[in-house]
């Protein structure tokens, strides 16, 4: 892999470059092919970081992700002091963790986004997070496991991601803000100044349109 | 033999809240016990968990101030902490009925938890500090009848062994039934075994049977 192009690729997705300007100059499936190079080269940057402690590779995801974290952690109502410290928590469970990254089963942004919620509990609500233990063998096995592939997961995140940028204003809204204000939905309904129905009906038709492009994937 | 999978599941929110990290301690542990029962919710969980990666990756940035790779970069120099001792669980026990995460909840096997027996039911209670919500282990004599009950709030419960049936029907290990305040059920456990739920309730329960009355102030519920 190339280090310098992956540098830029990842530089140009950063918040100050904020790809507006690009995905409107460069077109839908422009942004498409780029967040999905976006995806391989994070899961080139954390393969790397799991088989070789690769330090510079790090380096390049925590430029990618730490900023998004503490973007995270303040909207879930952290100061910016402990979001900070969470941020680097989560980079840190990143490091310590790589090599339980599957990359056929997720993209590195949704294995992130799970470690980092999962921090937010145990940090600031001071709960645990009840999770399955995929090796227990009290689990119901699926009957029907999931083909998931490389390219799949790689790709699905990349649509997913334009398919956000897609949404109208007042669905992404709800979304985002249901997704990472971590309150109820009566909640955010009061503070946007809409009814619990029309917030819920935002949400739904908002994760309809992300579940099929997610699944549409010819 | 073929595992029956469930039918009744959590709704979309509830298992968007859960995926979120909004769900509340109690709820998430009933709601991650279904997955492991689930796989079709399981698979959904993790569609949900697709769009978080999305939403992260789009999410308005904070710059990290100066300084803050040098303090990540000394920190990943530091020794692990060594894992924590694996708890004395029931899986060490061998009672392989009741999965994760539930299990990491309980200290015992099911037979050798200190159960309050109340005529045809036992209850242990989980997580007596969550103060908002009630979560208790509930088992059901085969054949008997839970005390008639009406709700406050919301009242989930997850079948874990057994069945039990009310007036909406038959539920099954794996499944969930969501109930709202003024819902007066009776839940009645199967006839060949007893049915183990695991019950979370965010209000007081209120017994409305003469026998649940009669009962009420000593529940601790």
């Amino acid at each position: 892999m190339d280090e310098l192009v992956v540098l830029s690729r990842l530089e140009t997705a950063t918040p100050q470059a904020t790809c507006i300007g690009q995905v409107w100059m460069n077109g839908a499936m422009q942004a498409k092919a780029e967040a999905l190079d976006i995806q391989s080269d994070l899961a080139d940057l954390l393969l790397s970081v799991a088989e070789h402690r690769d330090r510079s590779a790090f380096v390049h995801l925590f430029e990618y992700f730490a900023p998004r974290l503490k973007g995270f952690m303040c909207g879930r109502g952290a100061d910016t002091g402990s979001a900070e410290d969470l941020a680097q928590d989560v980079m840190l469970t990143v490091w310590r963790r790589a090599t339980l990254y599957d990359r056929r089963k997720a993209s590195v942004s949704t294995w992130i986004f799970t470690i980092a919620r999962n921090r937010h509990i145990d940090a600031i609500r001071r709960e645990k997070r009840p999770e399955i233990d995929p090796d227990d063998p009290a689990s119901v096995v699926d009957p029907k496991p999931a083909g998931e592939t490389v390219v799949a997961q790689e790709q699905i995140g990349a649509r997913l991601r334009a398919a956000v940028d897609e949404l109208p204003r007042d669905q992404a809204e709800v979304l985002r803000k249901n997704f990472f204000e971590d309150k109820p939905h009566r909640v955010v309904a009061a503070e946007l100044g809409l009814p619990l129905g029309t917030v819920k009906s935002r949400l739904r038709l908002a994760l309809a349109k992300l579940r099929h492009a997610a699944t549409d994937l010819e | 033999m073929v595992t029956p999978m469930p039918s009744r599941h959590p709704g979309d929110e509830r298992l968007f809240d859960y995926v979120s990290g909004a769900s509340p301690e109690p709820v998430a542990l009933l709601i991650a016990t279904h997955l492991a029962l689930c796989p079709r919710c399981r698979h959904e969980a993790h569609e949900l968990e697709k769009i978080g990666g999305a939403l992260l990756d789009d999410i308005p940035s904070e710059p990290m101030p100066e300084g803050s790779l040098d303090r990540m970069l000394a920190r990943i120099e530091l020794p692990d902490k060594p894992p924590k001792p694996a708890a004395t669980l029931i899986s060490d026990i061998g009672d392989r009925s009741i999965p994760q995460p539930l299990r990491s909840y309980l200290d015992a096997a099911i037979d050798d938890l200190p159960w309050r027996r109340r005529g045809s039911i036992s209850e242990f209670p989980l997580m007596p500090d969550a103060s908002e919500y009630s979560t208790r282990l509930l088992l059901i004599r085969a054949g008997a009848a839970a005390p008639r009950h009406t709700h406050e709030g919301i009242e989930l419960t997850l079948v874990l062994k057994g069945t039990f049936s009310d007036a909406h029907g038959r539920y099954q290990p794996g499944d969930i039934e969501e109930a709202d305040s003024g819902i007066d059920h009776r839940p009645v456990a199967g006839e060949d075994e007893g049915c183990l739920c695991l019950a979370v309730t965010d209000a007081p329960l209120k017994l409305t049977s003469r026998f649940g009355r009669l009962i009420n102030p000593f529940i601790n519920v």
